[in-house]
């Protein structure tokens, strides 16, 4: 889909290089020789046992302490040439924000963090590092082991809202233009906090009754806690920004009655819809749950507390979860800690080609989630009351790469069997919502109802129209959606500053 | 938050909740429904819109009180507040000049039907309105009804209707009686939706029914409302609420509505333990 940008802006290449040639900078450099940085181990995250963690819904990581992160900032070769920067989808100054971290300086290290990131203690939880930022760090080139560049983003972001006042800058004089975001998630609240630091007025129209999109409904508390998000919605509230909640554009609105009520740009973040199926025999069993639904009941609705909360969900004893990416992780944890004896994961290729982050699959197993590869199922089969009780799998095998580039699975004749489930999620990705692409005439929209954008701008068909994450890419991550609203957001800009 | 601006018990067991929700009743069309939340520890249940006022900037809903949400709404009192109401959601039912159509309602339909019984008026339809009692004391909006409707039809175990039958055996009756219906429309529980279909099934008149699944988000988002229409998995919060009832898979619908029998007595008692000590 979207091309990666290898290419450093200019703006962005003078903006570390001027954070480069500070003198503090030039005497952190030289204060230990880089043989020294590079004898340093990477510091472990200190983590919960996996016997006392799989019993409750608190985070398993704790943080890194002060000490740990000063050690591990000192890792930081502080190159001349920051891969770093190049592999996040935002841009952050990682050099910057490390080495303010080594000399102690945490409040510093955070407002250079929010300078391109608004959500720093979600990012530094959710993104996937090991495939941007650390995948291309110079240390790990050098030593295999790449600087935890993740880690430290969360510590200064917990460093913030725990030990000091949280920092808000000082906001232009408003311009007086009216910006409606559509979808609390990710990639709106990045376009929301970037708008309203540029001073212009921004309602964020949620149609879920807490924002944070796939923050609040798709991602679990212990490895999200909603504290988190809920202190990065209230520093967006302090930016100025309005929130209108348990309100569907497209239903309660269309975009173009928000137009005439006075909004002259939009983004669309509207996120993930319709949840996608095998259309295989038995999948509307009960018991055969699409991961949104298993992970909204548990998350949004709090049915891991039920009865005291009212929306109930399943407690299995053999839980099945089909599929490999950090959605399917998310959920056979869960169903873990909802009393599982057994939770399973069943994927249809092998162990490298899982989606999931590393750390993700790392504790799934500390927590003794089973794993079936080159496994799918074919057939659900339910009970005499309707509920599903087993499934029919088969064997599969890799034959070519295909068009993902990965190795096609290919099924082995003969090879079916039965494996006995109280409960199952499909977490196999999903399909763009379609209730504004439905409810706005001339919005384009391609093959699999994904909004079309200008990959360069995230502009759509329609002027002032602006769209990103999960409703243009089909299914993608958190930090790729927000890498969208800050294309989006400085587009935004300019288009109101032209008008 | 939405203000509650009445709340009444029509009959035994149902109640009327009119909420202040300007922009819905600035858009809600007939056969759309609203996601409400009574509480902040609440579940989001759907309930079809049973009336709205644009001037007043309101919304009426009918509702039968059966497990913990809806008993929550039914003690709800002037100027309270509901955390969560949202829509109108879902597609409007399909309103046209078809000829003559049959509106078949009951329980909490009876309410839900109103909109569309006056809305087909309105568009030039003969309007035959048939609602399902069990007692005459179950009974409401008759006046309302019949203000729209060219024929009013009562069927209830009720020897005061004159008439022991339950929907079917009416239904029968009176599609006999007219020479041609072009349409039927139910809204109501689940069986009653299934019988009615069954009965216009060997007549091939064209049956539509506003199916109540079981909803999370209602948004499109989580695939719990997902039932199986003409072999195809439909999501009732977005592809319906609408759908042909001669394709419904109507067996799947009842056991997916049972999904959480066992959880929602449990609720319930639980909640019941609080309420009255």
């Amino acid at each position: 889909m979207a091309e990666a940008k290898k290419e450093m802006t200019l703006e962005l290449k003078e903006g570390l290089k001027a954070e480069f040639e500070k003198e503090w900078r030039k005497q952190l450099r030289k204060s230990i020789p880089l043989k020294e940085r590079m004898k340093i181990p990477r510091q472990k995250m200190p983590e919960r046992s996996a016997e006392e963690r799989v019993k409750d819904f608190h985070e398993v990581n704790l943080g890194l302490d002060e000490a740990l992160a000063r050690e591990e900032a000192k890792r930081c070769l502080d190159c001349v040439n920051p891969q770093c920067v190049l592999g996040c989808p935002v841009g952050i100054d990682i050099p910057t924000f490390i080495k303010l971290i080594e000399i102690g300086d945490f409040p510093q290290s955070i407002r250079k963090l929010k300078e391109k990131n608004a959500l720093p203690g979600i990012c530094g939880r959710v993104c996937p590092q090991e495939t941007q930022c650390e995948e291309v760090c110079n240390l790990k080139k050098a030593t295999g082991v790449s600087v935890a560049i993740g880690n430290l983003e969360r510590f200064a972001s917990d460093y913030e809202r725990t030990q000091s006042k949280i920092y808000i800058p000082s906001l232009p004089p408003s311009t007086g233009k009216k910006v409606a975001v559509i979808g609390a998630g990710p990639a709106g609240l990045t376009v929301a906090g970037d708008l309203a630091i540029k001073g212009h007025r921004v309602t964020i129209f949620e149609a879920l009754h807490v924002a944070g999109g796939v923050l609040v409904y798709g991602i679990p508390e212990f490895r999200l806690p909603k504290g988190i998000l809920e202190s990065e919605v209230d520093y967006l509230k302090k930016l100025g920004v309005e929130f209108k909640m348990n309100f569907v554009v497209g239903m309660t609105a269309t975009l173009d009655d928000l137009r005439a009520e006075g909004y002259e740009a939009f983004f669309i973040g509207t996120g993930a819809g319709l949840p996608n199926f095998m259309h295989i025999p038995g999948e509307n069993l009960v018991g055969v749950y699409s991961a949104n639904e298993y992970l909204t009941r548990v998350n949004l609705m709090r049915a891991y507390e039920f009865p005291e909360y009212d929306t109930p969900v399943l407690r299995a004893r053999k839980a099945a979860v089909i599929g490999g990416g950090n959605v399917a992780m998310d959920s056979v944890r869960t169903a873990k800690r909802l009393g599982a004896e057994k939770a399973t994961i069943v994927y249809r290729r092998s162990r490298v080609e899982m989606p999931a982050r590393v750390e993700e699959v790392k504790h799934a197993e500390e927590e003794g989630i089973e794993f079936h590869f080159l496994t799918t199922p074919i057939r659900f089969i339910g009970d005499e009351r309707g509920r599903v009780c087993a499934m029919e799998c088969l064997r599969m095998e890799l034959g070519e790469p295909d068009s993902s580039g990965r190795r096609r699975p290919v099924p082995i004749e003969g090879s079916e069997f039965i494996m006995e489930v109280d409960m199952v999620v499909v977490a196999i990705g999903q399909s763009p919502n379609p209730l504004i692409p439905r409810t706005t005439p001339e919005l384009k929209v391609g093959k699999w109802g994904n909004i079309e954008v200008n990959w360069e701008t995230m502009a759509t068909s329609r002027e002032g129209v602006y769209a990103g994450g999960d409703i243009v890419r089909g299914g993608a991550t958190v930090i790729l959606a927000m890498g969208d609203g800050r294309i989006a957001a400085n587009e935004i800009d300019k288009y109101l500053k032209n008008k | 938050m939405a203000k509650v601006l009445k709340r009444e018990r029509l009959v035994p067991n149902i109640h009327l909740l009119e909420v202040e929700a300007p922009e819905i009743a600035l858009k809600c069309r007939p056969g759309q429904f609203l996601i409400l939340m009574p509480d902040e520890r609440g579940e989001r249940i759907p309930l079809t819109i049973s009336d709205w006022d644009k001037e007043k900037g309101s919304i009426t809903l009918v509702f039968l009180v059966v497990g913990t949400s809806t008993h929550k709404l039914s003690r709800l009192k002037e100027n309270d507040e509901i955390p969560v109401v949202v829509g109108p959601l879902g597609k409007p039912s399909e309103i046209d000049k078809f000829g003559t159509v049959l509106c078949a309602g009951g329980c909490f339909g009876i309410a839900s039907i109103y909109p569309l019984v006056r809305a087909l008026k309105e568009a030039g339809n003969r309007v035959i309105t048939l609602v399902d009692v069990k007692a005459r004391y179950l009974l409401y909006w008759e006046e309302r009804l019949k203000k729209f409707s060219d024929r009013f039809l009562v069927s209830s175990r009720d020897s005061y209707f004159n008439c022991k039958e339950f929907i079917p055996q009416v239904l029968k009756e009176v599609l006999e009686e007219e020479k041609r219906v072009d349409r039927l429309i139910s809204i109501g529980c689940t069986y009653l939706m299934f019988v009615c279909s069954e009965t216009t099934r060997p007549l091939g008149i064209k049956t539509v029914v506003s199916l109540n699944p079981i909803m999370v988000d209602g948004t499109g988002m989580c695939g719990a409302c997902r039932v199986t229409v003409g072999g195809k998995t439909r999501f009732a919060c977005v592809d319906g609420p609408d759908f042909d009832g001669h394709q419904v898979e109507w067996d799947e619908l009842f056991t997916r509505r049972k999904s959480y029998f066992e959880d929602e007595i449990q609720s319930l008692l639980n909640w019941e333990k609080k309420c009255y000590p």
